[in-house]
């Protein structure tokens, strides 16, 4: 924040000093010295170190909230699957279940799709369809996640439902396994439609960087695979896949941070229940929903401390999943 | 940056000037009397020209507002203990009732139609009645047809005063439920799938088909939903309506009930209906605002003198004069200046 800020008021000086001047220096003098050399280096070490402070703080702020929890419950917190105010056990599991399946689903779902829409925009549609396509994608981005939400309960649930959920059902009834995957009832909403949901949710941006991904591989490279007689896919699969793969492993986990820690819309169609039944219609829950749905009215300190302790978590699981995505992208590119 | 500057000192300059207005009264808590106090809060605002900011944020985060001294009133549908209240140095005080309805989405079933008593409704909620056309069904509905079809039991995601007194209910009748899940604001739901607020409920059940849940009453009227009727204690069957939520209402004693410490659920009375909640304001006994208290007392003293119609109309009960009597007893008594000088002194 602070940095933009200074650049503007610094430029706005500079135009100042020069129409006074009348000279047509770049910058005035003062800023060319050894002096303010050291002020921008300070500046920007403090903006650097600052995001380190609040990270810090974020978690430091966290595990105090949850410190009652942790002491009451200690590790087994993470594999309990009770959730009981009446009794004031609490136990993380079906939350933290709920939260890796649903994000689990939207990834399958988005990654494909949304690496054929960037190859679409990139490599094979005519040249006028690229920008209102990438404009559409953007704007798909921009919608605020409780319309999701919206959309999800009242349109898609009921059809969801009606249209694949019971002839699923019907069709595994016999089946032994299956048939407890694809336990009913047909309710619409639960882990699948929230995961689906998910999936449209984070489908533009995984879509959008792609694109962008993709328009970095150099011409020449690709002029040269059609040169020799190779296909879309030959194309696409020899010289885009392994020029952008790391980028877009960065563009997949940039999707998953965002489906992991969706609130709002996922609560309006996960179910809020919190039992893990291995059934992915079944209504469950996720780690944000739980904490949006329940921490208002959490009255007894070990309750809220146990909802803190839910927020630590995701953001424990948050940082695993940067962690591994950074282990990965070193891995591809050495 | 300098027009931000300049819109901040603008904010704050209005900020100012309304803090210095007439009394400014704010609130926080359930959602249940919510609509009730606005509508209050509106027609005072016009007579008085005093300003209440009610924020309906749930029974708990009432208590927790309260508690931490952040507002001038916390509300919640969930009465304190007596010892609770001793405890934190809080009295409470009823303002109306209401009623919890369960409510279905059977094809074919209209409202009022089905008749459903507590154990049933328990041991639905339970996961023990599965299906619509269970036994336990059929023998109070002989003569409704009912389908092969599996139940979607919906509950409140959140916490909630109307889970608590619904809970309430269910424990007062069946042993299993008092054993297995208990009464809270919020508790281990042995089956279904959460809805969040009323209005969530009331969205779920209208979309899930076979599904029941529960609302408060003006809920089920609003969304057009089919609710059920109840047998209660005495063994009638009862549609909820304001004459069986006043007959609940009536044999309930608030006179012996300390700190207004009483939980409606499964009043006894022929007509009574069997889930009817109160809802209360809670304040902090020695006061340190006395300015602020007065004007809660005032806001509250105007609404049981000229509030029960918008109350009524809004598909509450209004306490009868008796217990609102008790109420402003209870006022005079309990809340103290820091120099323990009474703050209320009569209308």
């Amino acid at each position: 924040m602070t940095k933009p800020n200074m650049t503007l008021v610094d430029n706005t000086k500079t135009k100042a000093h020069e129409e006074a001047a009348g000279s047509f220096q770049r910058s005035p003098r003062f800023m060319n010295g050894e002096g303010f050399n050291s002020t921008f280096k300070w500046l920007s070490i403090c903006s650097a170190m600052f995001i380190l402070v609040i990270l810090g703080g974020f978690f430091v702020s966290l595990t105090m909230g949850a410190w009652p929890a942790i002491s009451k419950f200690g590790l087994s917190f993470i594999w309990t699957s009770t959730w009981n105010p009446v009794t004031e056990q609490f136990g993380a599991l079906p939350a933290i279940a709920g939260t890796l399946i649903t994000s689990g689903i939207a990834i399958v779902l988005a990654v494909p799709l949304a690496f054929a829409i960037a190859i679409y925009i990139t490599q094979l549609a005519p040249r006028w369809l690229r920008h209102p396509l990438g404009i559409a994608i953007e704007l798909l981005a921009a919608i605020p996640s409780i319309i999701y939400g919206m959309w999800g309960l009242f349109f898609f649930a009921p059809v969801f439902a009606e249209y694949v959920q019971e002839p699923v059902i019907n069709a595994f009834e016999n089946v032994p396994f299956l048939s407890s995957i694809f336990a009913g009832p047909a309710i619409g909403i639960g882990m699948a439609t929230a995961g689906i949901v998910l999936a449209i949710m984070i489908l533009p941006f995984i879509a959008a960087v792609m694109r962008d991904v993709i328009d970095t591989v150099p011409k020449r490279l690709k002029e040269s695979g059609y040169a020799v007689g190779a296909t879309d896919w030959e194309v696409t699969r020899a010289i885009i896949i392994p020029h952008c793969k790391t980028a877009m492993t960065g563009a997949i986990f940039l999707g998953l941070g965002r489906a992991l820690g969706e609130t709002m819309a996922v609560t309006f169609i996960v179910g809020n229940a919190n039992r893990i039944t291995g059934a992915i219609f079944a209504p469950g829950n996720t780690i944000a929903s739980t904490i949006a749905n329940e921490f208002q009215e959490a009255y007894t300190e070990i309750h809220s401390s146990s909802l803190i302790a839910l927020g630590l978590l995701l953001f424990i699981i948050t940082f695993i999943v940067l962690a591994i995505a950074r282990l990965m992208l070193n891995r591809i590119s050495s | 940056m300098k027009r931000i500057f300049a819109s901040l000192a603008v904010c704050a300059a209005i900020t100012a000037t309304s803090a210095f207005a007439a009394d400014h009264i704010t609130g926080a808590g359930a959602t249940f009397p919510y609509p009730v106090y606005s509508k209050w809060a509106q027609s005072y605002n016009k007579e008085t020209g005093a300003q209440l900011n009610y924020q309906a944020i749930g029974s708990g985060g009432g208590i927790k507002q309260i508690t931490a001294k952040t507002v001038d009133f916390g509300a919640s549908d969930k009465p304190l203990k007596a010892s609770v209240l001793e405890e934190k140095g809080m009295m409470q005080f009823p303002t109306v009732m209401g009623g919890i309805v369960p409510i279905i989405n059977v094809k074919g079933i209209k409202p009022g139609e089905l008749v459903l008593d507590g154990k049933t409704i328990a041991n639905i909620f339970l996961g023990k009645i599965t299906k619509w056309n269970d036994a336990e069904i059929k023998a109070l509905n002989p003569s409704v047809n009912l389908p092969d079809n599996k139940i979607s039991v919906v509950h409140r995601a959140d916490g909630s005063g109307t889970t608590f007194n619904f809970t309430y209910y269910l424990a007062d009748i069946s042993p299993e439920w008092k054993k297995d899940v208990g009464v809270d604001a919020s508790v281990q739901w042995p089956v279904g799938t959460g809805g969040k607020g009323n209005q969530g409920v009331a969205n779920y059940v209208s979309q899930l088909k076979n599904s029941i849940g529960y609302v408060e009453y003006a809920y089920a009227l609003q969304n057009n939903l089919t609710y059920s009727k109840m047998k209660n204690k005495e063994g009638n069957t009862v549609s909820p309506t304001m004459e069986t939520f006043q007959a609940a209402a009536a044999g309930a004693d608030w006179k012996h009930a300390k700190g207004f410490y009483l939980i409606l659920a499964n009043q006894p009375g022929a007509k009574s209906w069997p889930m009817t909640a109160a809802t209360f304001i809670l304040l902090h006994k020695k006061v340190e605002d006395p300015k602020a208290t007065k004007a809660v007392l005032k806001f509250f003293d105007w609404a049981y003198t000229n509030g029960d119609k918008a109350a009524e109309d809004l598909h509450y009960v209004p306490f009868p004069a008796n217990v609102k009597a008790l109420i402003h007893d209870a006022w005079a008594k309990d809340l103290k200046t820091t120099d323990g000088k009474s703050v209320y002194m009569g209308s």
